[in-house]
């Protein structure tokens, strides 16, 4: 009952939809990047939407089951192939013993998560199965997954799926435009750049930089911001980005210098003296774990009904899909 | 007539260090296994190994130019 790597890709990990409760303390929410595609991927196998899949980013792994399961691939557009033969994503295939799986060159998107029946069984670390390879903390070993791990795999042998009404309709899918348009609410110190660099930071189109991963998405080609002058407090480090330290929302947006904006994202740390521009909203933030380096994204302000507005509507999309799926 | 194509998006680099020469030069041969170039991305440098073997090679993606993943980095015959 088990899943062996056979090749790693380039970082795939355990993820389930994270660790909250442990930020205070620096100890980062982790899970997936993109939950709405970790819950479709364990829906479509029959487990609970919380079990743990496997994340990989940009390049699949290579996988082979000792057992016979259910098994999906949602997120990018990077086609799975099971024993050579390409099958589609956001749809559960069966699997027998010796089978393998891998993977085509990625289309669209960055991130996949493949469900396995029963989910990934690693042991549960602080309330989660997630991988924090900065911490060295749950997942499988605390890191990346490498050739020769062998993975566990839960009770459970599989449920509905898609019940052969083929791969979920694009409808109920989520991928980001092009550009990408992220949502973002402006938070206490905006007041520290000039209107004119407020008009200009969303007027913008930036581009992903290549450095970007799951602690933060950084972005760049966008005009440097130029901050009201001030006289900085002790405690605030020289450059008028810095401020005196501050805790870190998930989603907030610094701007190290004022040059290239970065949204922190599942695995960032949890202080620092930055300031931070506003927060990227939370209905948006599976979209940047889809993005690929070089894409461009724009961001727009929104109010905090809007905010709460877009979380209503994610919540419905999730209600629609359960709901296709007969859950 | 092969193709050796970029496994992974990010930025293209056809040296190991900006004071080294090309792991090939346009013309060279490659046999599998070959370091062509390395890919940048999410902080890392990763080889970009041929899994096909020709002769004459030519780039037609440039250094320090952005690639999808799936893009043709360089012909051969």
């Amino acid at each position: 009952m088990a899943v062996k790597i056979i090749s790693p890709g380039l970082s795939t990990t355990v993820q389930d939809l994270g660790r909250p409760g442990y930020y205070h303390l620096g100890i980062p929410l982790s899970g997936g990047m993109d939950r709405f595609a970790l819950r479709a991927a364990n829906m479509l196998v029959g487990n609970d939407e919380s079990a743990a899949v496997l994340e990989a980013v940009f390049m699949g792994p290579e996988v082979e089951f000792t057992t016979a399961a259910t098994v999906a691939v949602t997120g990018a557009s990077l086609p799975p192939k099971l024993n050579g033969a390409e099958l589609a994503t956001w749809e559960a295939f069966p699997v027998r013993p010796g089978d393998r799986l891998s993977f085509g060159f990625l289309k669209s998107g960055a991130r996949v998560y493949i469900a396995v029946s029963g989910g990934i069984d690693v042991p549960v670390t602080l309330g989660s199965r997630s991988t924090y390879t900065l911490g060295a903390l749950g997942g499988h070993e605390g890191r990346a997954l490498k050739a020769g791990d062998e993975l566990p795999l839960g009770e459970g042998t599989g449920g509905k799926g898609t019940g052969g009404k083929g791969s979920l309709p694009e409808a109920l899918r989520r991928q980001p435009g092009n550009p990408a348009e992220l949502r973002m609410l402006p938070g206490l110190y905006w007041h520290r750049i000039t209107a004119e660099a407020g008009k200009q930071f969303f007027a913008d189109t930036w581009k992903v930089a290549p450095e970007a991963d799951r602690i933060g998405y950084r972005f760049k080609g966008g005009t440097p911001l130029d901050f009201v002058p001030r006289e900085q407090p002790f405690g605030a480090g020289s450059n008028p980005s810095n401020i005196v330290d501050a805790c870190y929302p998930y989603g907030s947006i610094q701007v190290p210098g004022g040059t290239e904006p970065i949204v922190l994202h599942r695995d960032a740390v949890s202080g620092g003296g930055y300031m931070m521009l506003g927060c990227v909203i939370s209905a948006d933030m599976d979209l940047i774990g889809q993005l690929q380096p070089h894409s461009p994204a724009r961001f727009t302000e929104v109010s905090m009904d809007q905010a709460l507005a877009a979380r209503h509507d994610r919540k419905a999309a999730l209600a629609r899909l359960r709901a296709h799926l007969g859950r | 007539m092969a193709q050796i194509l970029s496994p992974l998006p990010g930025t293209f680099y056809r040296s190991a260090s900006p004071d080294q020469p090309p792991f090939k030069a346009d013309g060279d041969d490659v046999a599998v296994g070959d370091v062509i170039g390395l890919i940048e991305v999410m902080k890392s440098f990763h080889e970009v190994k041929s899994d096909v073997a020709g002769k004459n090679v030519q780039f037609v993606t440039d250094n320090e130019e952005p690639v999808m993943a799936g893009a043709v980095l360089a012909d051969l015959s």
